[in-house]
């Protein structure tokens, strides 16, 4: 199964964000999306997730036309771990992971001792059991980010789409949060995500994909595409490359 | 987030085992609310003749009840304090749908402009000299279009702050409505229809009957029920608008349903007591102080604790001087200190 968008030309009413756009995503592998502030990863993330339909060219998921399905079907295939965000109601953590199951239910459904023990499932996954009963309001940014994780995993996708999972969050929650994402490949799904890091790209990622002013630079294995010439092109700005037996790191210059 | 102050610094009342101390709190306030108002006036009724009324419905006729006892009961106090309940539990449901929806907790159905408007539409009704069953008809278009002018102005207008717009939107569009309010009291009748409408304007129970409870119940329980079906997805449609959409939800056509159900609440409780503002704002949040924010237990405790609420208001209002006090002044001394103290505790914690 893949999510692919055709040569997409993606925007909002009023202005165009990018055009050509080719992407491909198979299950078990993961995608990072790398771009400057304003070059257009949001957007295409949206249009890829069906929330914003493209002006031009089309989304497909296992060769459907995205659009041609229901809104919760979508939701039962991909879904999306937005970033962290300063939640309104103080819900429970165990609430908010509940939400992951609203696609599996009808419109008038509660949730089934089913939903729940899915919910307690991807809870004891991301080791946040014993946070169940808090508010969502009242935990850490780490916590939280994990949350967000446990309810898109609820929705049992074959694809996750995250906006930004390493923004806002400590060393050691980014390391943690890496090492999920490629658990979560590593389970059959297809994983796309965006980050300001390319050695969060190296690290998780099969592949990147770099966006620039809403059009490709370039796509393919990281090892190969994640150079220190791209990323200053990426950029526009110097780009410190660190190599030892252990691997590769960059750093701005 | 706003809820620190409130729940927030009460953490072990959001699981599921401790809803059961907050649901009896809201039924405890019904059940004083709903003694206090059969019992107390200016006829007092004592608890034993209220069993005794209560039993000889029940058990026939019974000799030791006075006639004038069973006739303050039935007829004058009953049909009373079923209005009060239902239009409270009306108000706070409709206010708690509203903030859920808007995800914001300053919002009510007075400022997003659903009272005015329904407002303004049972005075051109009164005006018109129509029926009952109109004059809600009327309110409930009223209200509909208010809320929906301030909720498409408030969406389209781009801000950093979009709840700010919605909010100012809807004092606003709520003036806009108050003016033509204002135009159809000055065209009014002076002797018939003026005093009718004003006295309606501030909020009263006093005239209710039992042939006002039909238009009543009918409306608020047809919005009530919508509401209650929907409360799982309510917790959903709280989310921001993407994220509800990506967990499977057609948020276009449920946000309408909720705000159709919300507004047909408002406006029927709106055409039977007037304008009582400030318990679709005050209600939710002590509600979601007791039960948390989870819309499946939010709006029952909401409806309950609204009714009992209105219940104290309307036998204060009857018993606290020697004529009536209106029920919009009696809500709005106790409002608007609490909107202070709540914008006061926002502030605090969403910066």
């Amino acid at each position: 199964m893949t999510l692919e968008g055709h040569q997409l030309t993606i925007g909002y009413q009023d202005r165009i964000v990018g055009t050509g756009l080719d992407v491909k995503l198979q299950k078990g592998e993961v995608l990072a999306l790398l771009g400057p502030n304003g070059g257009g990863k949001t957007t295409l993330l949206k249009t890829l997730l069906g929330l914003l339909a493209p002006k031009a060219g089309e989304v497909r998921l296992d060769g459907t036309v995205l659009s041609a399905r229901s809104i919760r079907e979508r939701a039962r295939l991909i879904a999306y771990v937005p970033q962290t965000h300063v939640a309104t109601f103080a819900f429970t953590v165990e609430a908010v992971v509940l939400m992951g199951r609203t696609a599996h239910g009808d419109l008038f459904a509660r949730p089934t001792a089913k939903d729940h023990q899915i919910a307690a499932s991807m809870l004891e996954r991301f080791g946040i059991a014993s946070l169940a009963q808090r508010p969502y309001t009242m935990i850490s940014g780490g916590e939280r980010q994990l949350v967000l994780l446990a309810r898109a995993l609820a929705q049992e996708p074959q694809f996750i789409v995250l906006d930004e999972p390493t923004a806002n969050l400590d060393f050691g929650n980014q390391g943690k949060v890496m090492r999920e994402i490629r658990a979560l490949a590593a389970s059959g799904l297809g994983v796309l995500f965006t980050t300001h890091d390319p050695n969060h790209a190296l690290r998780a990622a099969d592949h990147a994909y770099l966006l620039r002013d809403g059009a490709r630079l370039a796509e393919g294995p990281v090892q190969q595409i994640l150079t220190r010439e791209r990323l200053e092109a990426l950029y526009g700005a110097p780009v410190q490359m660190i190599t030892d037996a252990t691997g590769t790191a960059f750093i701005p210059g | 987030m706003y809820l620190r102050a409130g729940i927030d610094s009460l953490p072990h009342m959001n699981n599921a085992r401790s809803a059961l101390p907050g649901f009896a709190v809201a039924i405890a306030v019904l059940i004083a609310g709903l003694l206090l108002a059969l019992t107390v006036g200016r006829y007092p009724v004592s608890l034993g003749d209220l069993i005794g009324v209560l039993l000889s419905k029940v058990g026939g006729p019974r000799g030791d009840i006075s006639p004038a006892v069973e006739s303050v009961i039935w007829q004058v106090r009953g049909p009373r304090v079923m209005a009060a309940m239902l239009v409270g539990a009306a108000l706070a449901v409709a206010g708690t749908a509203f903030q859920g929806l808007f995800r914001n907790p300053l919002v009510s159905p007075d400022i997003l402009g659903a009272s005015s408007g329904a407002a303004l539409g049972a005075v051109v009704g009164i005006y018109l000299s129509l029926g009952v069953f109109a004059i809600q008809a009327i309110a409930f278009v009223g209200g509909l279009i208010a809320v929906g002018i301030v909720y498409m102005i408030g969406t389209s207008v781009r801000s950093r702050d979009p709840i700010l717009v919605l909010v100012l939107t809807g004092v606003v569009v709520g003036s806009l409505f108050g003016a033509g309010v204002g135009l159809v009291k000055y065209l009014a009748d002076p002797y018939n229809q003026l005093p009718a409408m004003t006295f309606w304007l501030l909020g009263s129970l006093s005239a209710t009957g039992v042939h006002d409870l039909l238009p009543l119940v009918g409306p608020v329980a047809a919005g009530t029920a919508v509401l209650i079906a929907l409360r799982w997805r309510m917790n959903v449609m709280s989310l921001p608008e993407e994220e509800a959409r990506a967990l499977g939800v057609a948020t276009g056509p449920l946000r309408i349903a909720i705000v159709a159900a919300a507004t047909l609440v408002t406006s029927a409780s709106v055409a039977t007591a007037g304008i009582i503002g400030w318990v679709g704002l005050v209600v939710p949040h002590l509600a979601r102080s007791l039960v948390g924010p989870d819309f499946a237990r939010l709006l029952p405790a909401a409806a309950i604790l609204g009714g009992g609420y209105l219940l104290l208001i309307d036998t204060l209002a009857r018993t606290l001087a020697q004529v009536e006090i209106p029920l919009g002044i009696l809500t709005a001394v106790i409002g608007t200190p609490f909107f202070i103290w709540l914008l006061a505790s926002v502030q605090k914690t969403w910066s």
